[in-house]
């Protein structure tokens, strides 16, 4: 072939900058200088920004006589709180009514995320079912629990359902004893005597053992192949040492704590209050109709050829998922769940309308009792702040784990 | 081509922020505009000139010739005066929801014994009794309104106490007293607070109703759960439901929400009063002359009933033969208006728009509304504690 006659022109010089060609443009004009001075200037103004607001609240607060310290959480608090599982009196401080709201959030905020995955996950899978009805049903699930307000379903749970139950004279009965009522459901608990020492400590030994156990017997398996029951005999190590600790104490290690009906309510055994049921039910169903829609997100990302492969090689339904799907959808599906989860910590805000003391009622109570605004609500800022940093790094260092090693 | 604006955007939101940080500051501090350097640099002397300058106005009416030698105002004297005049309307925190306090008759207008004690003021100041706008605050929220200013006056049923006056404002003069009781449902048989150990009571949150059930209950050694909702409305409802025992507030309050229930006679109120409940309204600390204004408003009010000027006969008594009722109602002599930048027949407004003190009692907690007897609240020439300094 002939070459071309095009390969012995010189070609035009292609348009460049005056930096590429070694000539400095003027600093005006220099990129680089720009970008340096751009993020010098925003800099700058963000914090003049906030110098200017934290003085406006300064300087307000000096004229209309408010005091900005945080001196006067060590005051008794004087307001009853109405459950607490930490003890908690009217004469403590407004810093210990505080923390007690801090541990009622963490108690539904823990117990909630627990529930909303496994409901989320579940209407999910069922979401993507073949069987039509199951299907369905799903679907009608998480429109319903999508689109209604997070409030009005909390209304609707504790004004439509749990303070609509009998009364307590007429309480229902399961056999425990359990009672439900609307003032909530008492229950028979067991609770630790004085002798329940050996039983514990030999139940710690137990939990440790399987553990050990369960890691030795599956490495096991992974490295000869053959087949070790690890889950069997972890378990069963725990059931012997529990029984050990049960023999030792002769029987006496719990004590049943039964609910006996006094004048007015239930004494004795646990109690769940109507406020508390509503806003777990409520953030539950709520927060597990976004998991749901999350978790069929990441199974769809899955691509069909590691379905048809699995299938292909004789795999059921629960190995599919377990061994197959999962692993890889849940790479998709960790980081929107973080969301999901710091949506239900500061969703059971909410719980101010339905009379359960989480932080931020007792906060709104602190504000009208002891009058300082300011404070008080940068306190539940920062508390706020700490449990999602920590949910979310938590999650993320658990995301970089299972993240796919591309090249 | 993109990259080229770059530098365009940057120095139009430059331009944007630095536009914002002027606007706000300026309307941030309208008050202190002059002050401003004096708040920043000598703070306490400022709170020190604020307590000096409440004994010396008090006195002033007493010692006119001393006048021209009076200290300088304080920052603040006036402004709040100054705001409600240049808004036209005065804006009152009261409620909407508590029969016979405050809430809405039937065509959307607020009527109320708290609201009406707003309309007096600005009948007095504005020569309008409707120029009142109000605005609805709950219990928690009724103290930051006004410690910021949002609102002028708060006329809320809210009780004087000795740590609210330190923190939200000034309290002027008791409007209504009155004490915490409890309600119990009449098939419970209870009579005593001790009959309602171990039960389960209904209260609003951020409310001395709260702490005083606390205090009571620890004071007897008697237990109880307590039910704490953030508004009234839920408080009652739950507690007809059935969660509560009992509920516990004001004993006003307990009638006027009683009144109501679907069934009024299925309640009791107990015999039970655990502590004093004096309802006051309050205004923003720093102003004051706005304080003086709405005292004096109530001591006309009150006077007028003790002298027996009605709204129907105002008219009329501006030529009364009582040298007391001339001076009140602004025909004959000073009682201050001047300084406090009334008009003469600031009363004699007030009483056309709403009535005396009775008047007002009787429209709506009395005969013709929640039917509460006057109790506590008559006048002390009747042996109760309505009484006030006279206007002169």
């Amino acid at each position: 072939m002939p070459l071309r006659a095009s390969l012995f022109v010189t070609p035009e010089p292609l348009p460049m900058r005056s930096s590429q060609l070694g000539e400095t443009p003027p600093f005006w004009r220099d990129e680089r200088v720009l970008r340096i001075a751009a993020q010098l200037l925003s800099a700058a103004l963000m914090i003049l920004a906030l110098y200017w607001a934290v003085d406006n609240v300064r300087t307000a607060a000096q004229q209309r006589g408010l005091s900005l310290g945080f001196a006067f959480l060590k005051e008794s608090a004087g307001f009853p709180i109405g459950e607490s599982d930490i003890p908690y009196d009217p004469s403590d401080s407004f810093a210990y009514a505080f923390w007690v709201g801090v541990v009622n959030t963490l108690k539904v905020a823990g117990i909630g995320v627990l529930f909303a995955t496994l409901l989320g996950t579940l209407v999910g899978l069922a979401r993507l079912s073949s069987n039509w009805l199951v299907s369905r049903i799903a679907v009608a699930f998480i429109e319903f629990h999508r689109n209604i307000p997070l409030l009005v379903l909390l209304l609707l749970w504790y004004r439509g359902v749990f303070t609509k139950l009998p009364r307590v004279q007429e309480s229902i009965v399961w056999p425990g004893p359990i009672y439900l009522s609307q003032r909530g459901l008492y229950m028979a608990w067991p609770r630790l005597t004085s002798e329940s020492a050996p039983f514990l400590v030999s139940a710690g030994v137990g939990v440790i053992l399987a553990i050990l156990v369960f890691a030795w017997l599956r490495r096991l398996r992974e490295t000869s192949g053959r087949p070790t029951y690890f889950g069997a005999a972890s378990l069963g190590v725990l059931v012997i040492c529990l029984g050990a600790g049960w023999f030792l104490t002769g029987g006496n290690a719990f004590q049943a704590d039964i609910p006996v009906l006094g004048g007015f309510n239930f004494k004795g055994g646990l109690h769940q209050t109507p406020e508390f049921a509503a806003l777990l039910v409520g953030l539950v169903t709520y927060t597990a109709a976004f998991i749901a829609e999350v978790v069929r997100a990441g199974i769809q990302a899955v691509s069909r050829g590691q379905l048809e492969a699995a299938r292909a090689l004789g795999l059921d339904y629960s190995q599919l998922l377990g061994l197959v799907i999962m692993p890889q959808a849940l790479r998709v599906i960790i980081p929107p769940l973080i969301s999901q989860y710091l949506n239900l910590v500061k969703n059971s805000s909410l719980a101010i309308f339905i009379g359960y003391p989480e932080l931020f009622f007792i906060g709104k109570t602190t504000i009208n009792q002891a009058g300082r605004a300011v404070q008080v609500f940068v306190l539940i800022m920062v508390v706020y702040l700490a449990i999602s940093l920590v949910t979310s790094l938590v999650l993320n260092l658990y995301n970089r784990r299972i993240q796919l090693v591309e090249r | 081509m993109s990259r080229k604006f770059i530098p365009v955007f940057v120095l139009l939101i430059i331009l944007a922020m630095v536009m914002a940080a002027c606007g706000g500051q300026k309307a941030a501090t309208p008050a202190a505009s002059s002050g401003d350097s004096g708040v920043a640099q000598e703070p306490v002397i400022q709170t020190v000139e604020v307590v000096k300058t409440v004994v010396v106005t008090v006195e002033v009416p007493a010692a006119g010739a001393e006048q021209p030698a009076a200290p300088p105002a304080p920052t603040g004297y006036g402004a709040i005066v100054q705001r409600i005049k240049d808004r036209g309307k005065l804006i009152c925190g009261g409620r909407t929801d508590l029969a016979g306090f405050g809430v809405l008759d039937a065509n959307g207008r607020n009527v109320g014994f708290d609201i009406d004690l707003c309309r007096a003021i600005a009948a007095a100041l504005l020569d309008d009794p409707e120029a009142v706008e109000v605005v609805a605050v709950s219990a928690a929220e009724r103290g930051p309104a006004l410690q910021n200013g949002e609102v002028d006056i708060l006329s809320r049923n809210a009780t004087w106490t000795s740590s609210r006056d330190a923190q939200w404002g000034n309290f002027t003069w008791i409007w209504f007293y009155d004490g915490q009781g409890f309600m119990v449902p009449a098939a419970s048989g209870i009579t005593s607070i001790e009959q309602l150990d171990g039960a389960t009571i209904c209260v609003t949150s951020g409310t001395t109703t709260e702490l005083n059930l606390a205090d009571a209950f620890r004071q007897r050694n008697l237990e109880f759960t307590p039910v704490t909702f953030e508004d009234t409305n839920t408080v009652y409802g739950t507690y007809q439901e059935g969660r509560c025992d009992a509920v516990t507030s004001d004993k006003s309050q307990l009638a006027a929400l009683r009144s109501g229930f679907a069934d009024p006679t299925a309640h009791t109120i107990l015999d039970v009063t655990i502590s004093k409940e004096p309802l006051t309204p309050a205004v923003p600390a720093g102003d004051d002359q706005w304080f003086d204004i709405v005292k004096v408003v109530i001591w006309g009010l009150i006077n007028a009933e003790e002298l027996g000027v009605t709204q129907a006969n105002v008219a009329d008594m501006g030529s009364s033969a009582n040298i007391q009722v001339r001076r009140l109602l602004g025909t004959e002599g000073e009682w201050g208006q001047a300084d406090l930048g009334l008009p003469v027949d600031a009363i004699a407004k007030a009483i056309q728009a709403v009535g005396n003190y009775g008047e007002i009692y009787d429209r709506h907690i009395g005969p013709d509304g929640l039917n509460i007897p006057r109790g506590p609240n008559s006048l002390w020439t009747e042996g109760g504690l309505i009484y006030a300094p006279s206007l002169q």
